[in-house]
């Protein structure tokens, strides 16, 4: 049986004349840690998009735990198991920190077959969750009066309290120190030990390279490298596009 | 407070208002009183809708007055008691806002609201073209002169738009302190992390639009008897748009409050306005509030009552 | 229903082309506002408005062609598009939220531009005097109205003049620039708010030959206003949003709609047909007919 959790089969996606995205292929198997990198508009971000549902009108082919996401929306395919953290924050302004994490608790962990979690569980939960990511003591503060380090971090509780079986971290770490850094990817390896498959996408080329058992390299919308981190970093290719070489 | 207990103590307060009212004995004091307790269904169903999801609804007209002629239409078809007629109209109101927002709602808030326009125009042609309800000529309803141990008719309304009122503001009490309120402040905060959240967008709008066009079509199904002769151009009138909007925008849309200091505070005004002054010196004040507070206080009298309340806070605690 | 005659259904389809003209007008400022800038500006009606008011003045007390009139305070209705702007632009797209607050703020301002004109010029309807308004050149069976048809004509040129502004000058290309991409206008060095705050005050500016035409064709009372929000976005709508042509198009279709409506089933079902086609539209085609 296929034991790839997701599965991404020659997926393009236009906007007008542009192609942001030129027929790519991927599959990620269950519990893989897979880093994906790429130049700035190299179409990784839009990639995201298309998988998790925020962008249709897509060609080609999305199956996620074996089944066609086609025609699913994006809270549909969240409470599938794929979660996301957005590039650029997009936190809930009107509500604390911890109201923030509640919601994926409220609607995405609750709206499975499982047991309900009680409100007295989803608050413990959020507070956990917070923890996790070095929040514990914003619970109360609003988005507002987060630094831009930490509205990353909350975008990754968020994306953590959809208990997902697939987590997506589209740049979670982008200014964060070096501290802070090896104290998300010590947290993304813990939740894959956890069961928990992870891709990262990152600039940090110090992260990517602890964290991924394999490599997947964008460049203007099409895949130009997929091995091992060490095989992808010497591949000619990749140096020229990316590196700069 | 669980919301059990706040339909209580708004079912006690209200019980105080009608007692007061009929010690004072007033007609005046229930014509008037009926108008600003309509206005509080209308801003609070209002604010259900454009304050929690921020979906603006400009068609509110539309469905006060599908809920007023539904009422005209069984008073000529089947005469029937209020109550009924109210369940009646939240019914047919209830639905042509999920009809509405089935059709639109899946587009941008701005379509959104161009559309609810829309709605009520087409709605009022209807209604004007329709002569079993009078069309434009209008529709006398005979209001009978008394009730069983309320007193004149007139109090009977009161009670009865207290009574509305009372559920209109316990509904919006139990949304917000619930995983419903949450779902809709995501909507309004940011719909596409919402969605990714796995909160299930459309049916929370749908949810939103259907109960918010059912309570105002429950303000409206009283009214004819209220008013005793009913033109669309009372019915669909200019007031119902502008109020619903200001009242809330001007009280403050994040809570259930924010909507009845609005409806109290600008209704008693605009009673005194157009009764002193004229109707149009009326929607002048009503509209420059309503632009002043959307430019400066966006939070309304409760936000701005609220960022004091915090600003002091926050001043007390030592440095 | 009318006696269906050939010379009946020609009349009313060329003077549904006359009125989409004068549709077209109105819907100008529309287009550039919400179709390019994403601003949904619903007090546009009201400017109009105040525009017929403007020319009805000058016409009155000095004689003045309406359209020679709405020349003359063109310049003050683009400053007040370029002041409007500024507030709009301080008040909410530095703070967020504009959605549900920028739609309140111009509804706000819609009724306070028609209360206004209430309480100073009353509710009695006005028109304006000119030699063309009682005119007609008859051609066969066919009758042109002038009072429609230079209304119609000079809107078309406005389209053109427009047109050929937003695709061969430089502020008209940034106009069109900032909608797709503000990031890159930014790295070009050009301020997207003066460009944003350009568009919008000729958006505004357009309004006041559209009231100048609005007169000339009806007379005009303070609520008018209120019937063209609808007739306004329809077009916009179903001539897809940021495109001028598709806005003249859709202009004609609905003009030619309302007036066999008229014709055949009376007047009193007009509103209902811009409206309805609206809601048609939005529900099964937003782009429009030439949408992005």
């Amino acid at each position: 049986m296929n034991a790839n959790l997701l599965e991404v089969e020659r997926l393009g996606k236009r906007f007008g004349g542009f192609v942001a995205l030129d027929g790519i292929d991927l599959a990620v198997a269950a519990g893989e840690r897979v880093g994906l990198i790429g130049p700035n508009g190299s179409g990784k971000s839009t990639l995201v998009n298309c998988l998790c549902g925020t962008l249709g009108n897509y060609s080609g082919a999305v199956r996620f735990d074996g089944r066609d996401v086609a025609g699913l929306t994006a809270h549909q395919r969240t409470r599938l198991g794929m979660a996301r953290s957005f590039q650029l924050p997009r936190p809930f302004a009107s509500m604390t920190v911890a109201d923030n994490v509640r919601v994926p608790l409220l609607y995405t962990v609750n709206a499975r077959h499982a047991p309900r979690l009680t409100g007295e569980a989803v608050a413990a939960r959020a507070a956990e969750l917070l923890a996790l990511v070095g929040l514990a003591d914003k619970g109360g503060q609003f988005p507002r009066d987060l630094t831009q380090v930490e509205m990353r971090k909350l975008e990754l509780a968020r994306a953590m309290a959809a208990d997902p079986k697939l987590l997506i971290a589209d740049e979670a770490m982008a200014g964060l120190s070096h501290s802070e850094v090896e104290d998300i990817v010590a947290l993304l390896i813990r939740l894959n030990e956890g069961g928990i498959t992870v891709i990262l996408i990152e600039h940090i080329m110090r992260a990517v390279m602890t964290f991924s058992q394999r490599l997947v390299v964008l460049v203007s919308g099409k895949k130009i490298a997929d091995g091992s981190p060490s095989e992808v970093i010497r591949d000619k290719e990749v140096e020229r596009a990316y590196l700069g070489q | 407070m669980r919301w059990g207990a706040f339909f209580l103590v708004a079912l006690a307060v209200a019980a105080l208002i009608f007692g007061c009212a009929s010690a004072i004995n007033n007609d005046y004091v229930f014509f008037a009183g009926y108008t600003v307790l309509q206005f509080i269904v209308l801003a609070t169903a209002w604010n259900i809708l454009g304050g929690y999801t921020g979906y603006v609804n400009f068609g509110s007209a539309a469905f006060f007055a599908i809920g007023a002629y539904s009422t005209v239409f069984f008073y000529k078809f089947y005469p029937m008691p209020i109550p009924v007629l109210i369940l009646i109209a939240a019914v047919i109101s209830g639905l042509i806002g999920l009809g509405m927002g089935y059709l639109t709602l899946r587009l941008r808030g701005a379509f959104f609201a161009i559309a609810t326009l829309a709605l009520a125009v087409v709605l009022q042609t209807l209604i004007v073209n329709w002569n079993y309800v009078g069309g434009s000529r209008g529709a006398y309803i005979i209001r009978p002169s008394s009730v069983d141990y309320i007193g004149s008719y007139v109090h009977y309304l009161f009670l009865i738009m207290l009574a509305l009122a009372v559920v209109a503001l316990t509904i919006a009490y139990a949304i917000e302190h619930s995983a419903l309120g949450y779902g809709f402040a995501t909507i309004r905060d940011d719909e596409l992390a919402a969605e990714a959240s796995g909160v299930p967008t459309l049916k929370l709008k749908l949810i939103a639009t259907t109960l918010s066009g059912a309570l105002m079509g429950m303000a409206g199904a009283p009214f004819p008897y209220y008013i005793g002769y009913l033109q669309p151009s009372s019915a669909f009138g200019l007031e119902y748009a502008v109020n619903s909007i200001a009242m809330p925008i001007i009280g403050g849309t994040v809570s259930w409050a924010g909507p009845l200091v609005g409806a109290i505070l600008l209704g008693t005004l605009q009673q005194y306005v157009t009764v002193t002054i004229s109707s149009s010196v009326n929607v002048l004040i009503v509209g420059v509030l309503l632009v002043a507070f959307v430019v400066v206080a966006p939070n309304g009298i409760i936000g701005l009552i609220t960022s004091i309340a915090r600003r002091g806070r926050r001043e007390r605690k030592p440095a | 229903m009318q006696l269906f005659s050939p010379e009946l259904v020609i009349n009313a389809l060329i003077a549904g082309l006359l009125l989409g003209g004068f549709y077209a007008a109105v819907t100008l400022g529309i287009s550039i506002s919400f179709g390019i800038l994403d601003i949904v500006n619903i007090a546009h009606p009201g400017f109009i408005i105040l525009g017929s008011y403007i020319a009805y003045i000058l016409n009155a007390q000095f004689g003045i062609d309406p359209i020679v009139a709405a020349l003359i305070a063109l310049p003050a209705f683009y400053g007040l598009g370029a002041a409007i702007y500024q507030v709009y632009y301080v008040a909410f797209e530095t703070r967020g939220r504009e959605a549900l607050r920028g739609l309140a703020f111009f509804f706000g301002l819609l009724f306070i531009t028609e209360v206004l004109l209430i309480l100073v010029f009353g509710v009695d309807y006005r028109y304006v005097q000119a030699s063309y308004i009682d005119q007609s050149i008859n051609i066969g069976f066919v009758n042109l109205p002038k009072r429609m048809l230079i209304p119609c004509m000079i809107s078309i040129l406005m389209f053109i003049v427009l047109q050929v502004f937003l695709s061969r000058t430089f502020m008209g290309r940034a106009i069109m620039a900032v909608a797709q991409d503000q990031l890159a206008l930014r790295l070009m060095a050009a301020s997207p708010t003066r460009i944003k705050r350009t568009a919008f005050a000729i958006s505004i500016a357009t309004a006041s030959l559209a009231g100048a035409f609005l007169i000339i064709i009806q007379p005009v009372e303070p609520s008018v206003g209120r019937e063209y929000i609808g007739r306004v976005f329809a077009i916009c709508v179903l001539g897809g949003l940021g495109s001028l042509p598709g806005t003249v198009i859709a202009a004609m279709l609905l003009g030619v709609a309302e007036s066999l409506t008229a014709t055949f089933y009376g007047p009193s079902w007009a509103p209902a047909v811009s409206f309805g086609i609206l809601l048609l539209t939005l529900a099964f085609r937003p782009a429009g007919i030439l949408g992005r």
